[in-house]
């Protein structure tokens, strides 16, 4: 589905009329949204169990109701500072592929419904790690939202070419 | 489909699988009345369903073999080869017809009458009598045979009345309860199921087992957080519920995993049938031979393996084995042996395929390789033997000259790797030219629940399966255990060996150690093989944890094997000794192969090897005993120690057991612990006082220096040392007569006076078995060698029973028997073998020349019990 998305922003082969809902994170000021059917929950902070050896964008696991899921640090993802000591951030679960993973993300915001019409593709100047995971643009009124496509978020060897 | 149909199909197909293996046994013991009269009533069950569910194709081939099988129990026709092919021949068109009858619910239309006259032929070949008449229902003499899957010969149609006072007697049980609604009569229904154990056992839907489980683990998980609760709660009201709760959660768990679990026979019950065939078609004389089919694993690991296995035992049948004249020239015995032997090590279940055949061509490999491209003669010439092996493991790869039906057609040991390997296993293989080929197959239990030890480093908490852990070591720089530096290795001195060790910390990159802490663990973990000690900073107790996966992001990771909730709801790792040992150990595959090249020359030596138990007492030299002599190692209470008439004795298990010291005069201490060495002999046992148990080993036991000292045998060289061998009898005899009083009016009066020749040549054992006959009665005269028994004969002296070594110069134990039992005059005398060696094919042997017995050595209970019972049937013959 996210790659469905991806190819309408970056083809512009519009669906007529169609709009799209997103859960909206922000990630150093930075407005990004999961496409809302793959969110699962939204968590505060919680307590993370480090996994030794992991790739670093794996901050660890933890116990969401009896399951276990896997913590990815967003930030770390795109190659920023971690946040800094004393905030807090906040985590979006989603299910990729049948696991649960945790997205953590300095917030979360509301739920945006943004029509097709405000949809962009990729500018050709971005940078690789961030075109690696962006599904597309959304021109807001006052900023600019990328989609932030899950599977390439998760998907750590791809990156590693795009490094 | 019909219900009842399936049922049928389900059941029938199941007794086919019983009646191959059956009729293999049948082959080699043509003689056995019970055998024959199992497989006439399977058979016979199969005809009497036929003909209920009106399919006379099948029930005509049934009725031929039956009438066969008849005449085989009724003794009239002997059981050859060829009548046992035909016989399994039907079986195989009953098959297929069952196979069509499955997919078209309707009996195919054809002809059988070939078959049928070949079977009728063999029935009429031997006597002119008609098929078995149906016996008069002589229903009496039945019912109490019914259950028992082997029983007496009997007229067939008489188990009919049985079958249904059986089924009369339950009920409930399902198929009959089936029959009665689709409203069939209950008599005939019953019988389909009197093969069947199926009474006491139901069919259930594997999902719904697997369903089950799932849910049995999220429960265990539950109670785990629930009684973390409660530990941190005193007097809480709902501690006692709780704790029953958790009982009743761990019997279901364990029941639930039963429910799974099947012993692995069920995957080898085709085996037998697959290499009497395979042994048939190539004409080559092979044995097969099954070790540990009771050993249990998961089903579905059990249907994977399946298919993997059959392959690997045809493929040992038709490359491995060689024709029979091969062999002989090769120096081999003509029969060839396949090996299937299956065990628990360290969590997981290995299965080991060996065949003595002639062991993998490597040139023929090489030539192949070539061939196919898959290496240049450059790289092959690097490679050693071991790699090149590895080449049967390629796609398409087969060494077989020819394509036979059996094997051949290149596709092979590629699909037998991956199945294996798609359930997590693992496959080894070595091989030497001409002496056979090993496969072995290493597979994880993969039980969704273990139990596992938690220990936590750098403020990390992870878990450790249990199975895997030997024991736990606190280390401390002032205390005796000490972790050593080998340079950058640490290693640790525990009871005299050197355990490499990994530092967990270093291992996972947790960060350096700011301070040295004053104090840290060390888990004590085997992986085959290997021991090694893994290093924490603390351990916690252990925890039944459910394994889950790991997310696939993490799967590459070899150190974990999954990951688990604890009771207190965070999420650990769980560390994979495997995955550990092999990012750490040295070990790889020539190391692998140089270990289980060892393992194998110790097997073959085994024969020799004595296990032996070290023990000090008295003086500083150590001091060794048989293990097999010793009933139980005690720690015992020296406040408890009493004395009668000024003999130590101490109370136990309800008894008064004499203690008795190695040095006449040694003084025991008057509190503490001190360890003992249980002997039991009847109800009388025995405590010898020891200072210390040192350990248990596996020697070739060769006495060096024999010495002349009550209570000592001789010296030997064990595990590197000087050793004194105690008399075991002399000790006994000391408890006994001082305390017990003499054997003539005790246990054994029956065999007072007995005379015994005991011939072996072997001072060890003479020593060693004097004392203990003459301790239970028996008058003792001992030879060392056959000839010098033979002398005695000439001599006129007479025995009641002559115990025999096998292995001596000279006349050997079967030549001895043979020469007493052919006209000698002592060929009426019970003659018993005395053998390290005591497989069933000794046996035979053993029984061939003449032996009424075969004991192994150092078994006393059995000897003494042959003895009594060698002599018991002379007495009841005479």
């Amino acid at each position: 589905m996210s790659k469905d998305i991806g190819f309408d922003a970056r083809g512009k082969t519009v669906i007529a009329g169609g709009t799209r809902e997103f859960v909206s994170i922000t990630v150093a000021g930075q407005l990004f949204g999961i496409p809302v059917l793959q969110v699962q929950d939204v968590l505060g902070p919680q307590r993370i169990t480090r996994i030794p050896l992991a790739p670093a964008e794996v901050a660890g696991s933890l116990n969401l109701r009896g399951r276990i899921v896997t913590a990815i640090d967003l930030r770390t993802r795109l190659r920023l500072p971690p946040l800094p000591e004393g905030q807090n951030g906040m985590s979006v679960v989603v299910d990729h592929g049948g696991e649960l993973y945790s997205v953590m993300v300095d917030a979360v915001g509301e739920v945006l419904s943004l029509g097709d019409d405000t949809a962009e593709r990729n500018p050709a100047t971005l940078d690789p790690i961030w075109r690696d995971v962006s599904g597309g643009i959304h021109r807001l009124d006052k900023t600019l939202l990328i989609v932030l496509d899950v599977a390439r978020v998760l998907d750590f060897s791809a990156r590693a070419e795009a490094a | 489909m019909d219900d009842l149909l399936s049922e049928f199909l389900t059941e029938t197909n199941e007794s086919l699988a019983v009646l191959d293996l059956e009729l293999v046994k049948l082959e080699q013991n043509p003689n056995d009345p019970g055998l024959i009269g199992n497989i006439f009533r399977i058979v016979h069950t199969i005809k009497g369903t036929c003909g209920f569910l009106g399919l006379p194709r099948l029930e005509a081939v049934a009725h031929a073999s039956e009438n066969v099988l008849g005449k085989f129990r009724d003794g009239e026709q002997e059981v050859t080869a060829q009548a046992v092919s035909l016989i399994l021949a039907s079986l195989d068109q009953i098959k297929s017809l069952l196979a069509q009858l499955e997919a078209k619910e309707a009996e195919p239309a054809g002809d059988d009458s070939a078959l049928i006259a070949r079977l009728n032929a063999l029935a009429g070949g031997a006597s002119a009598a008609p098929p078995p008449a149906p016996a008069p229902e002589a229903a009496a003499k039945a019912p109490p045979v019914l259950a028992k899957p082997i029983i007496e010969p009997e007229p067939a149609p008489a188990t009919r009345p049985a079958a249904r006072a059986a089924a009369a007697s339950e009920p409930k049980a399902p198929k009959a309860k089936e029959a009665k609604e689709a409203g069939e009569p209950r008599g005939e229904a019953a019988e389909t199921k009197e093969s069947a154990v199926a009474a006491q056992s139901i069919r259930v839907n594997v999902d719904l087992l697997e369903n089950l489980m799932t849910m049995v683990s999220e429960l265990v998980l539950t109670r785990n957080q629930l009684m973390q609760i409660l530990r941190g709660q005193k007097d809480s009201e709902f501690g006692a519920p709780l704790q029953r709760l958790s009982h009743v959660t761990t019997e279901l768990q364990e029941g639930v995993m039963k429910t799974r679990m099947q012993p692995i026979g069920n995957a080898w019950a085709k085996l037998p049938r697959i290499v009497r065939d395979l042994s048939h078609e190539l004409r080559k004389k092979i044995e097969l031979q099954m070790h540990g089919a009771d050993t249990e694993l998961d089903r579905q690991v059990l249907e994977m393996i399946k298919d993997p296995l059959t392959h690997m035992v045809r493929n040992s049948a038709d490359h491995g084995i060689e024709m029979p004249a091969e062999r002989v020239a090769a120096g081999k015995p003509e029969l060839g042996t396949i090996t299937l032997n299956a065990y628990h090590e360290g969590g997981h279940i290995i299965i080991e395929i060996a065949d003595d055949g002639k062991g993998l061509d490597i040139d023929k490999i090489k030539q192949k390789a070539i061939a196919t491209g898959l290496a240049g003669e450059g790289d092959l010439a690097a490679m050693s033997e071991q790699q090149i092996q590895q080449f049967i493991f390629k796609a398409g790869f087969s060494t077989a000259a020819k394509v036979t039906s059996v094997s051949g057609r290149g596709v092979g040991m590629d699909v037998v790797r991956t199945n294996i390997e798609k359930i997590g296993g693992t496959v080894e293989m070595k091989s030497q030219r001409g002496k056979g080929s090993t496969f072995v197959i290493k597979i994880p239990l993969t039980l969704a629940i273990v139990s596992a030890l938690i220990v936590e480093c750098a403020g990390e908490r992870f878990a450790i399966p249990q199975i895997s852990v030997v024991e736990l070591v606190r280390a401390a720089a002032n205390s005796e255990n000490n972790v050593e530096w080998l340079n950058n290795a640490p290693v640790l001195r525990l009871r005299d060996r050197l355990l490499p060790l990994v530092s967990l910390r270093e291992l996972l990159h947790l960060g350096t150690n700011a301070e040295k802490p004053s104090e840290t663990f060390i888990v004590v973990t085997q992986v085959g093989t290997y021991t090694f000690g893994i290093i924490v900073d603390r351990v916690f107790d252990t925890e039944e944890i459910v394994v889950k996966p790991v997310a696939p992001i993490l799967r590459d990771i070899a150190m974990f094997s999954g990951n688990t909730i604890l009771g207190d709801g965070s999420v650990i790792m769980i560390l994979d000794p495997n995955g550990i040992a092999a990012a750490t150990g040295e070990i790889t595959v020539s190391e692998s192969a140089k270990l289980a090249a060892d393992a194998a020359a110790k097997a073959g030596l085994r024969s020799d090897l004595t296990s032996l138990l070290l023990f000090r007492a008295g003086s500083a030299s150590p001091k060794a005993v048989p293990l097999a002599l010793i009933a139980r190692l005690e720690e015992i209470d020296l406040g408890q120690v009493e004395y009668s008439h000024d003999k130590p004795v101490v109370q136990y298990r309800g008894k008064l057991m004499p203690l008795v010291t190695i040095e006449p005069n040694y003084q025991m201490g008057k509190e503490g612990r001190q360890p003992i060495l249980v002997f039991a002999d009847k109800d009388h046992t025995m405590g010898l006082v020891v200072d210390e148990i040192v350990d248990i080993v596996e020697e070739q036991l060769k006495i060096e220096v024999a010495v002349d000292r009550p209570g000592l045998i001789g010296s030997a060289i064990i595990a590197g040392k000087a050793t004194d061998l105690i008399d075991a009898g002399f000790y006994l005899t000391q408890a006994y007569n001082d305390w017990f009083g003499t054997h003539s009016d005790g246990e054994f009066s029956g065999e007072k006076g007995k005379r015994v020749l005991l011939v072996d040549d072997s001072p060890f054992f003479r020593n060693l078995l004097t004392p203990l006959l003459s301790v239970a009665g028996y008058e003792v005269t001992t030879v060392e060698s056959a000839d010098r028994a033979l002398n005695l004969c000439e001599q006129g002296q007479d025995f009641d029973v002559i115990i025999s070594d096998i292995e001596m110069p000279g006349l050997d134990g079967f030549q001895f028997a043979s020469t007493v039992k052919n006209a000698s005059r002592w060929q009426n005398t019970p003659m018993v073998a005395l053998s390290s060696h005591a497989t069933p094919k000794d046996l035979d042997r053993g029984r061939a020349a003449g032996f009424s017995d075969y004991v192994a050595k150092f078994d006393r209970d059995a000897l003494l019990h042959t003895l009594s019972e060698a002599l018991n049937v002379e007495r009841g013959a005479a």
